[in-house]
């Protein structure tokens, strides 16, 4: 399992564990729960990472990218 | 309209009326529907969160509210909050669902069929889906999810009488059995189910108000929910995409810094030359100069002169150098209104396009630094429009220490349209090394300041979490729309108070206080600043406006130097009039003090500051220029390290007296 911050762009992954309580329930309604497979559409070097769920694109800073695990 | 901080949220309706709330994820299109159902205008966007406030009209007869786009209702901000306590109080729910976005958009369809609450759905942007080669079985959906669903495209007014015949056929939709058997259980103590859902849903706000603990079966609650929409979107959309391949490069062109970074340059320089050159120059040349100053005020003073003698205090107070008929007017319309209006058709462009979330994405590294998340990006590109305005959209920050570092930057560093036009036009007269010195001490105070309030207050601010809406070319006239009212709204608010500005400077000149006044500031003026014993007058004026104030140092014979002092100052003046009441209203009336204090003193101290740094350091060639920029740059790395110092001091302090408390 890696943080979602070493992900790199293109890749897909699984999120396995998101740890704060609250960023669980906000990402889940995103659609990014435990379980789900994204892809990386971006990453923009320091600052927040891109996924793409289907044709939706969000954008989650460095810090709570930190706190979603994933595997590749 | 009403405005809602506590979020008890008041709203008359009329007796026997029904209560029909719109409401929908950030970006569905809430508005149009708002607008078509109640025939008044409210914003449209391609932004989320721009429904701040709760909007309420009349559909025949019954009562229309509109809620803030929100992704699900419960506490997680004070979106929610105020979208949560409308849904409760619902009679019957229009919920605008995005077709390009249902997995997204149904995820709230279901926490709000889950209330038990009478729901219709309207499925919009149909078009756009098809464009995107998504197939959506509409009549499987209303049956999978239990309530009416109406395809709409709301924006070409498609489906809207269809939806407007059917409002009232919408039904209680089917939930989860296992749900709703705890719901059961809940009900006579929470009086509602919709409620008792939100108490399982470890809602603290709704638990307290029955005087209940909440239940903690959230994470449970919305796993099963997100599985039951995915399971109804397998079901209901099929995917023949081909994707396009142009907004794709775009959208990634934008997001990347190498890229990206041009690409907002660009933005930001095309903007510059529309309202910084063209419209501050020419149009404001013609409106204020020709205009105003060329027709208006000598009509204006020819007709009351010859009633009353201008030379009275009445005569002065109402056509004199600051008169409330002749400057409040030429001011608003003649100077502000072009600027403002050129502000927001670039505005407009931006967040109908949907470039802002990007912009917003491509500045959250900088803005972590300074205590924000790229999300602030929005208000502080706002702020150069008009401070005032931009203050108010703080609200769509998430935690009250990032609204106010927010707002005290605005207050403090971000000059409006109206002053930037007039720093521009000063700033190209004394040579590139001028400008350069100018821009660096402005954004070394910004990076000080928000680095600063970021190291000494408490808390954590809240992380970036948004969606990145398509790329979209924008409607004309919705964009056209959008300026109008903007601008329109703009004046209805700053016309007032520019009038009490310039009757309190009149009363201050037919009372002597202004010469007064000029005289106690001048030795901080003079020897502090280096500049004429006359400019205290200007920043006089700019206690009411500093665009005003700065207008005022324009007139004024300086040399290069002192030009950049003066501006530096005057950029970090007090805010406006308009701005500290807002800033009264938003934060509170001890804060908006402070930092109405603390605008003075960090004005003249950066500005006196440099004037020093400039008399050590000499500015006989543009490198010495620099080299006072570079030497200002120096003391704020000084300041940021002691700042540092002072604060891991503080924390070694904490974990003292926390050890010791334990042991």
């Amino acid at each position: 399992m890696v943080s979602l911050e070493n992900v790199k762009r293109g890749q897909s992954f699984k999120v396995e564990n998101i740890t704060s309580d609250s960023i669980r329930a906000q990402a889940i309604r995103f659609g990014i729960s435990e379980g789900e497979f994204l892809v990386c559409e971006e990453v923009i070097p320091g600052g927040p990472i891109v996924v793409k769920k289907n044709r939706q694109l969000i954008a989650l800073g460095r810090d709570l990218a930190r706190e979603i695990k994933v595997s590749l | 309209m009403s405005h809602c901080h506590g979020c008890n949220v008041q709203i008359d309706i009329p007796e026997g009326a029904r209560r029909i709330v719109l409401a929908g994820n950030p970006n569905s299109g809430k508005s149009v529907f708002f607008n078509a159902l109640t025939g008044m205008y409210v914003d449209v966007s391609n932004y989320p969160g721009t429904t701040l406030e709760i909007s309420s009209g009349r559909f025949q007869g019954d009562a229309v509210i509109d809620t803030p786009g929100v992704y699900g209702i419960s506490s997680f901000n004070d979106e929610e909050k105020v979208a949560r306590d409308v849904i409760l109080a619902a009679d019957v729910i229009v919920n605008v669902v995005n077709a390009v976005y249902l997995e997204r958009d149904l995820f709230l369809t279901q926490q709000i069929i889950d209330t038990g609450v009478p729901v219709i759905v309207a499925l919009n942007m149909i078009d756009e889906a098809e464009r995107q080669g998504l197939k959506i079985n509409y009549e499987l959906l209303s049956k999978l999810l239990g309530v009416p669903v109406v395809p709409t495209v709301a924006v070409k007014k498609q489906g809207l009488d269809l939806l407007k015949q059917k409002i009232f056929e919408a039904t209680p939709g089917n939930s989860d059995p296992e749900l709703q058997k705890e719901i059961d259980k809940l009900i006579n103590r929470s009086g509602s189910r919709s409620e008792a859902l939100l108490i399982l849903e470890g809602d603290i706000a709704i638990a307290e108000r029955h005087g209940l603990e909440p239940i903690n079966l959230r994470e449970t609650i919305y796993l099963n929910r997100r599985q039951r929409v995915n399971q109804i979107i397998e079901q209901v959309v099929t995917d023949v995409s081909t994707r396009s391949i142009f907004a794709n490069t775009l959208n990634r062109l934008m997001l990347k810094p190498i890229t990206g970074i041009p690409i907002l340059l660009v933005a930001l320089y095309a903007m510059y030359q529309l309202i910084g050159v063209f419209v501050a120059g020419d149009v404001v040349g013609l409106t204020e100069e020709t205009i105003m100053q060329g027709y208006f005020e000598p009509v204006v003073r020819g007709f009351i002169g010859g009633l009353i003698n201008p030379d009275t205090a009445l005569g002065t107070i109402l056509i004199g150098e600051f008169g409330l008929l002749t400057m409040t007017f030429t001011y608003t319309f003649g100077l502000l209104l072009p600027l403002v209006a050129g502000f927001y058709l670039f505005l407009s462009i931006f967040e109908d396009s949907g470039y802002l979330p990007r912009i917003a994405t491509l500045a959250d590294r900088v803005l972590t630094s300074i205590g924000l998340n790229g999300r602030a990006i929005i208000p502080l590109i706002l702020g150069l429009g008009c401070v005032t305005m931009a203050t108010i959209t703080t609200r769509l920050l998430g935690s009250e220490r990032e609204k106010r570092i927010a707002i005290f930057l605005l207050g403090l560093v971000i000059p409006c349209s109206a002053q930037l036009g007039v720093i521009a036009g000063m700033l190209a007269a004394v040579g590139p090394e001028y400008v350069a010195l100018y821009a660096l001490v402005i954004l070394g105070v910004l990076v000080a300041v928000g680095t600063s309030m970021n190291n000494i207050m408490r808390g954590k601010s809240s992380d970036l979490l948004i969606d990145l809406p398509p790329l979209r070319l924008p409607r004309v006239r919705n964009v056209l729309t959008k300026t109008g009212v903007k601008s329109y709204q703009f004046i209805k608010e700053a016309f007032p108070l520019f009038a009490l500005g310039a009757l309190i400077i009149s009363l201050f000149q037919v009372t002597g206080v202004l010469v007064f006044l000029q005289n106690s500031l001048a030795p901080l003026t003079n020897s502090w600043l280096g500049l004429p014993k006359e400019t205290a007058t200007a920043f006089i004026m700019g206690i009411v406006r500093r665009d005003f104030g700065a207008a005022g140092l324009a007139d004024m014979a300086l040399d290069p130097m002192q030009v950049v002092v003066s501006l530096v100052t005057i950029t970090l003046f007090v805010p406006c009039i308009a701005s500290i009441l807002v800033i009264f209203k938003e934060r509170s009336k001890k804060e908006g003090a402070v930092m109405w204090l603390s605008t003075w003193v960090i004005s003249f101290l950066v500005g006196g500051t440099v004037a020093q740094l400039a008399n050590l350091i000499g500015t006989g060639t543009p490198l010495q220029v620099l080299v006072v920029g570079l030497a200002f740059w120096g003391l704020i790395f000084i300041l940021l390290i002691a700042f540092k110092l002072l604060k891991r001091q503080n924390n070694a302090t904490v974990n003292e007296a926390n050890a010791k408390g334990v042991a």
